[in-house]
């Protein structure tokens, strides 16, 4: 399994909006940075379902989804993108959440499948400190992905 | 008093006459409307940089209005009426996301979105649930955020005032109705480009047509700028769509003397003090002259009005209470700018939807502006600062640029089709993201003395009551048992029948409206005949993604 990541440098991180929520300054943002920091990055853009961000990242073969919202609709969110990529066989595809989620949300969030969540102010311009994450991420769900696939 | 009596000899050359009855603050200095040396531009004049009329604020000052709308017409009539009551002069409904992007609160793709970040409108009902007791007589202005969906939205409002028994005449609806700015920034398009652009033109001619006190579109900046773009990228983006509708318009007969006096450019007010009252200035200017030497219009029916919007972007998520002083310096930018229509954004934004207590606040901060600090004693006081008037030039100079550069690939709707606008924007807002990570760009609680974590950062988590969403749902089904199924058929085959004639839709609108068509069957049937944009409702999963590496962003 492990030739399949060499070229993802620091992990291969699938970006994108989910739900109906069309600002992705953050989202771009981040894709760019991840770029700059080693990462492979596919941004799928805008309003996107959870199946659709599912389907992507089993093509592309994704250590992580990074989906950020800001509309409010992340717990549902949450819950329709872990279901959607459990059920193609990527429970050990991380899912990565920021935007405007309050804190309180955190543990909902958790609950549900998501690895990290990223609140407002969190890491901002600390480019170092969301590249790492992101990385650890990657990291864990590659070793799960092994353990997945040995016989 | 030597000195008092050569000042007041200095401005019978220089000013407008003094008005005995308004002074300074303290030291009771008689003031005039204005200051302007002989032979200089004046208020009220063409092309007017120093502002839309000799007056400016001192009859009455800008119109103040919060962007309001959540959970249900129902809680949403309640917050307008607490800020009516707070002294807001103008409404401004925030629709949710999926009547915003055309779809009824019980399609699928509304699940947990419905009520969030505005109000759900499903049909007429759900309009006259929102406007039920409303002062609509003393309501200077009515907003809202309607975009793709704009001649749906204006059949809604149009048959709920009809029902109501309120003359349209009486008030003034103030349409957002700029799908264009949609596409590379705010992102609730619906129908092709091209399509959008035909749908906006039909709201503008109709409301050109039957009701020509409203203010059927604005040309939207504030969303560029959000989105990342600069000063000059907000302008530019929002003039360049702006030529896009007007040719629209033009080519359909209406009469640009008669428009151009109801036009606005919806803008941000940032925290660049200087830079965003020059902006305001640089942007009547331009287009002033815009409409006068592309279109025709007389000089004095050239000043084009603007509503600013303090920028959501430039606030803090760190620190939240910061962002009332943030807010505050945002709204002088405007009030020096001469804006007609301010909406201040609330401090507790970065972390959820504003409560009722913060959006409150921030209305308070217009007022204090307004009525306390004397900003709008007389009319363009920066004009003739060096730095100012230079600024404004300048300004103007380089967004002429930009338009110039969006015209030559063929126009606003080319230039968004080929990305060229969304990686504008992308690359602007990197550019500024390092800028802040690199400290290049202070900003106070964030990378200038920035207090660990947590430390001072709560801010009032706003809830939304838990059963919005099968309200709404309960309401359109009620809405859909009462009505004439029949009726509501013949009425959407009209608006479809008369789509691919290429005809105005804002008549059988109306009518399929009347007859309780939901917002999503009315969208549906425009978009049997244009189609939508993207591969599917939700669209954006391009065959082979783009990737954002170095070759893509160069």
């Amino acid at each position: 399994m492990n030739t399949q990541y060499a070229a993802g440098g620091r992990g291969r991180v699938l970006v994108a909006k989910v739900g109906l929520d069309g600002h992705d300054r953050g989202a771009k943002v981040l894709s760019r940075l991840l770029c700059d920091e080693g990462f492979e990055v596919i941004y799928l853009g805008v309003r996107n379902t959870a199946e659709q961000v599912a389907s992507a990242a089993l093509q592309e073969w994704v250590d992580v989804v990074a989906v950020s919202i800001l509309s409010g609709a992340h717990v549902e969110v949450a819950g329709a993108v872990r279901q959607a990529l459990d059920a193609r066989g990527l429970a050990h595809v991380a899912i990565a959440m920021g935007g405007l989620i309050p804190r309180h949300d955190a543990e909902t969030l958790h609950a549900l499948g998501v690895a990290r969540c990223f609140h407002p102010g969190q890491d901002a311009g600390e480019p170092g400190r969301i590249a790492e994450a992101i990385e650890a991420l990657a990291a864990q769900s590659r070793q799960a992905a092994e353990i997945v696939a040995a016989p | 008093m030597n000195a008092l009596a050569e000042l007041m000899r200095s401005w019978a050359a220089c000013t407008a006459p003094v008005d005995r009855e308004r002074f300074t603050g303290s030291a009771r200095l008689p003031l005039p409307a204005f200051f302007a040396p002989p032979d200089a531009e004046r208020p009220g004049e063409f092309p007017f940089s120093r502002g839309v009329s000799p007056r400016g604020y001192l009859d009455e000052p800008w119109v103040m209005g919060m962007y309001s709308g959540y959970a249900s017409p129902k809680e949403t009539n309640a917050r307008f009426k607490s800020l009516l009551k707070t002294g807001q002069t103008g409404l401004s409904i925030a629709l949710d996301l999926p009547t915003q992007i055309g779809i009824d609160s019980d399609h699928p793709l509304a699940a947990g979105e419905v009520g969030k970040v505005g109000v759900p409108l499903n049909t007429v009902d759900d309009m006259l649930a929102l406007l039920d007791g409303l002062p609509i007589a003393q309501i200077r202005q009515m907003r809202s955020t309607a975009n793709a969906i704009g001649p749906v939205f204006i059949a809604l409002v149009l048959v709920a005032l009809e029902e109501l028994g309120i003359d349209p005449a009486s008030f003034r609806l103030f349409l957002q109705n700029d799908p264009l700015k949609e596409f590379p920034a705010r992102g609730t398009w619906i129908f092709p480009p091209a399509a959008s652009l035909k749908l906006s033109a039909d709201v503008v001619e109709y409301v050109a047509a039957h009701h020509p006190n409203w203010q059927p579109i604005q040309f939207c900046g504030y969303h560029v700028r959000d989105a990342g773009g600069t000063a000059v990228h907000e302008v530019a983006v929002a003039t360049a769509n702006g030529i896009a509708y007007l040719e629209e318009a033009v080519r359909r007969g209406v009469r640009m003397e008669r428009l151009a006096p109801s036009l606005f450019l919806f803008l941000s007010a940032s925290l660049d003090i200087f830079e965003e009252a020059a902006k305001f200035r640089a942007a009547r200017r331009l287009w002033a002259r815009l409409l006068h030497e592309r279109y025709g219009v007389p000089r004095d029916r050239c000043a084009i009005k603007i509503f600013a919007y303090t920028l959501g972007g430039a606030l803090a998520a760190q620190e939240p209470a910061n962002n009332i002083t943030r807010i505050a310096y945002e709204a002088l930018s405007a009030a020096l700018g001469g804006v007609q229509t301010l909406a201040t954004s609330s401090w507790d934004e970065a972390h959820s939807l504003p409560t009722e207590e913060a959006a409150s606040l921030s209305l308070r901060a217009q007022q204090i502006l307004a009525y306390e600090t004397g900003v709008a004693n007389v009319v363009d006081p920066l004009g003739g600062s060096f730095y100012v008037e230079d600024l404004t030039e300048r300004l103007q100079a380089a967004i002429a640029g930009g338009v110039a550069r969006i015209l030559d690939q063929g126009g606003a709707v080319a230039a968004i089709e080929s990305g060229f606008i969304e990686k504008l924007l992308g690359e602007a807002a990197y550019r500024d993201f390092q800028d802040v990570s690199s400290g290049r760009r202070l900003v106070v609680g964030v990378n200038f003395k920035a207090r660990p974590a947590e430390e001072g950062w709560r801010a009032p988590a706003f809830k939304l009551p838990p059963s919005v969403a099968e309200d709404a749902i309960a309401a359109l089904g009620r809405a859909k048992a009462a009505r004439d199924a029949s009726a509501v058929q013949r009425a959407l085959a009209a608006v479809r029948d008369t789509a691919a004639r290429g005809e105005n839709t804002v008549a059988p609108l109306i009518e399929a409206a009347r007859a309780r068509a939901s917002l999503g069957e009315m969208v549906d049937a425009l978009a049997a005949v244009f189609g939508r944009h993207g591969s599917s409702i939700t669209a954006t999963v391009p065959s082979a993604p783009p990737k954002l590496g170095a070759e893509a962003v160069s």
